[in-house]
């Protein structure tokens, strides 16, 4: 699944999808170059990505000119890999600090992503139209602060506390940042990748040590026969 | 950064020990109030802070965390298939309707799609979790306002309907029955004519509550006119399922999502609104929620399609790279996950968009100004699940 640019919208010959390209345009349209990437599947889904200055304007526009008034969610995305990978291979000596100092390759997903941090939001049109529109945005390394949300859709309120104790990403403007779920005196941000799940890096996971191969089967080196996959 | 943030917090205990303060010398100037964390009306552990000003709230603030797990980073190590154990746990009473929205996102990432039968039986169980779910509402906002009786009919007809969960999937409460593909089993012998026989009994539990509470005057008395919410406020915080429509919204994701496999359209079946945006109108629309319910599955039940009831998976399940989102109308409300995969046995980063967080982040809004009995009413009649707050 790659990343469309901005002009060129999935121009295959199979499906098109009217309603999702006429929303695009219209973004596209009122915030001009503001609109770095876009993704588009036909009949299915859309995905806008902003710039992080036109991140409020943004929220302005689908809220009171496209008639995008329902808040879905807004979270984000920490796109850097997990330097202990899937605690497949936890190894109780390896101190953690060797693995987190690793240089990697930073591999973003649809409608593409420059930063480390990316945020993710969902507006919907529920009255007329009935299309979601999925809207991401870099967060800037250096200051991590993005623009709040607070003021266009009242719902952005906990869902940016949560962001911020989770990934560390600051909302200017935010009425009142503090944990939501975390203690108070909590220390690190426990969705970032570089976070280690603490009760996997001290213990292997049992499900990937005991497991037995399937009758007839080769045990592998793809260990992780545990996937209950049903066929 | 942190120097506002901790400024802030600080200002924050600061405001909390003036508060106690007024408190312990007794000055009429305000009152802290502290529902919860562990108190019968609020369903768990959900703790409100809760200003007064003699009888009025001035300002209320929920503190949450009492329950939550960490879902978010617990699947980033696990398989598909061992995500849906733990999502069950996120809305307990409906606990099957976790799982599909959730099932359907990674379904969508590997372009593959349960077959007809499959489809159906989803769809049944799926409702037959919102008849369960809702059920027990219905009787629990009697409680709720002091009427024991509804709540005690709720908990034996809802019986019923386990039963008939249980009977399928082995599980009263976490069934951990979809896959990836479809399902794991299908329907027992004989359970289609008695699914049909708890459909009537749920109908005329319907028609109980409606005639012990819905016309009863202490009832309408204090639900009547009680945490009003605007259609505009209610879509800005995200209010979603019987509370958004309960404002007038007619939106209803299982009629308005054209993407959704499930066969919903093939129906017969009518979304209800209430226009007063109340307590009480939320407690109707559910109620008429619930008899459309039962209506869906016995439609689903006399036209369920024969073939396989799953698809030609791998056993080891592998998801393509790709990012997808898919929601569904759950009985609390509209749930989805957003998955990012990278191709591996796991999810990248699943966001888990449960219905109470959005419901209940409107509570400071609307429990402004309201007097202290009407907390409980407003509170309940939003209908949360802890587990789907907290996740």
């Amino acid at each position: 699944m790659s990343s469309a640019d901005t002009e060129t919208t999935e121009t295959a010959p199979e499906p098109t999808d009217d309603l999702r390209a006429g929303v695009l345009a219209a973004f596209e349209s009122e915030l001009g170059d503001a609109v770095v990437a876009s993704h588009l599947k036909p009949n299915d889904d859309l995905w806008i990505r902003v710039s992080a200055v036109a991140w409020h304007t943004t929220a302005e526009l689908a809220k009171h000119k496209f008639g995008f008034s329902w808040f879905d969610y807004l979270s984000a995305i920490d796109w850097m890999p997990s330097p202990f990978g899937r605690y497949e291979d936890a190894e109780v000596d390896t101190p953690l600090a060797e693995k987190l100092n690793q240089p990697y390759d930073l591999e973003t997903g649809v409608a593409g992503g420059d930063t480390r941090f990316q945020l993710l939001a969902r507006v919907v049109d529920v009255r007329n139209r009935h299309v979601g529109v999925h809207l991401k945005s870099d967060v800037p390394d250096d200051t991590m602060t993005m623009p709040t949300w607070t003021k266009v859709y009242a719902g952005a309120d906990w869902h940016e506390r949560e962001t911020w104790e989770m990934y560390g990403i600051t909302f200017e403007g935010h009425p009142e940042l503090r944990h939501l779920y975390l203690p108070t005196e909590f220390e690190g941000f426990p969705l970032r990748k570089d976070y280690p799940l603490l009760p996997r890096v001290v213990k292997p996971w049992p499900g990937i040590v005991d497991v037995e191969p399937m009758p007839g089967e080769e045990p592998g080196e793809d260990e992780e026969t545990e996937a209950e996959g049903e066929a | 950064m942190t120097a506002v943030s901790e400024r802030q917090q600080l200002q924050y205990i600061a405001g909390q020990a003036a508060d106690a303060r007024v408190n312990v010398e007794l000055e009429t100037e305000g009152m802290t109030l502290n529902l919860g964390p562990q108190h019968p009306a609020t369903h768990g552990t959900l703790r409100i802070i809760v200003r007064l000003d003699g009888e009025q709230v001035v300002s209320a603030d929920p503190v949450m965390g009492y329950m939550h797990r960490g879902y978010e980073k617990l699947v980033e190590v696990r398989t598909y298939p061992q995500v849906t154990t733990l999502i069950n746990r996120i809305d307990w009473l409906s606990s099957f309707c976790n799982e599909v929205p959730f099932i359907l996102a990674a379904e969508k990432l590997m372009d593959v799609e349960a077959p007809p039968r499959a489809q159906w039986i989803r769809t049944i169980l799926f409702e037959l979790g919102r008849v369960s779910n809702i059920g027990l509402f219905l009787g629990e906002m009697g409680l709720q306002l002091g009427a024991m009786t509804a709540a005690f009919y709720a908990f034996r007809d809802r019986e019923f309907v386990l039963n008939q969960i249980e009977a399928v999937t082995g599980g009263r409460f976490h069934p951990n029955f979809d896959r990836i593909g479809g399902l794991k089993d299908d329907l027992p012998k004989g359970w289609i004519d008695e699914t049909k026989r708890v459909m009537k009994r749920m109908r005329e539990f319907c028609v109980e509550m409606e005639d012990l509470l819905v016309g009863n005057e202490i009832f309408q008395a204090r639900m009547r006119g009680i945490g009003v919410i605007p259609a505009e406020v209610g879509l800005s915080y995200g209010l979603s399922g019987a509370n958004i429509r309960a404002s007038g919204v007619d939106w209803d994701i299982r009629r308005d999502s054209k993407l959704s496999p499930l066969p919903y359209d093939q129906l017969d079946w009518h979304v209800w609104t209430h226009p007063d945006g109340d307590s009480f109108a939320r407690y109707w629309v559910r109620l008429q929620e619930t008899v459309e319910a039962t209506k869906i599955v016995d439609q689903l039940l006399d036209g369920l399609p024969s073939g396989p009831i799953m698809a030609k998976v791998p056993r080891i399940i592998k998801v393509p790279e790709g990012e997808a989102y898919v929601e569904t109308e759950n009985p609390l409300g509209a749930m989805g996950y957003y998955i990012v995969s990278k191709g591996d046995l796991g999810p990248f980063r699943v966001k888990i968009r449960s219905a109470s967080f959005n419901n209940v982040s409107i509570t400071p809004w609307v429990l402004r100004g309201v007097y202290v009995p009407d907390v409980i009413t407003i509170l309940a009649s939003l209908y949360f699940i802890l587990g789907d707050i907290d996740r």
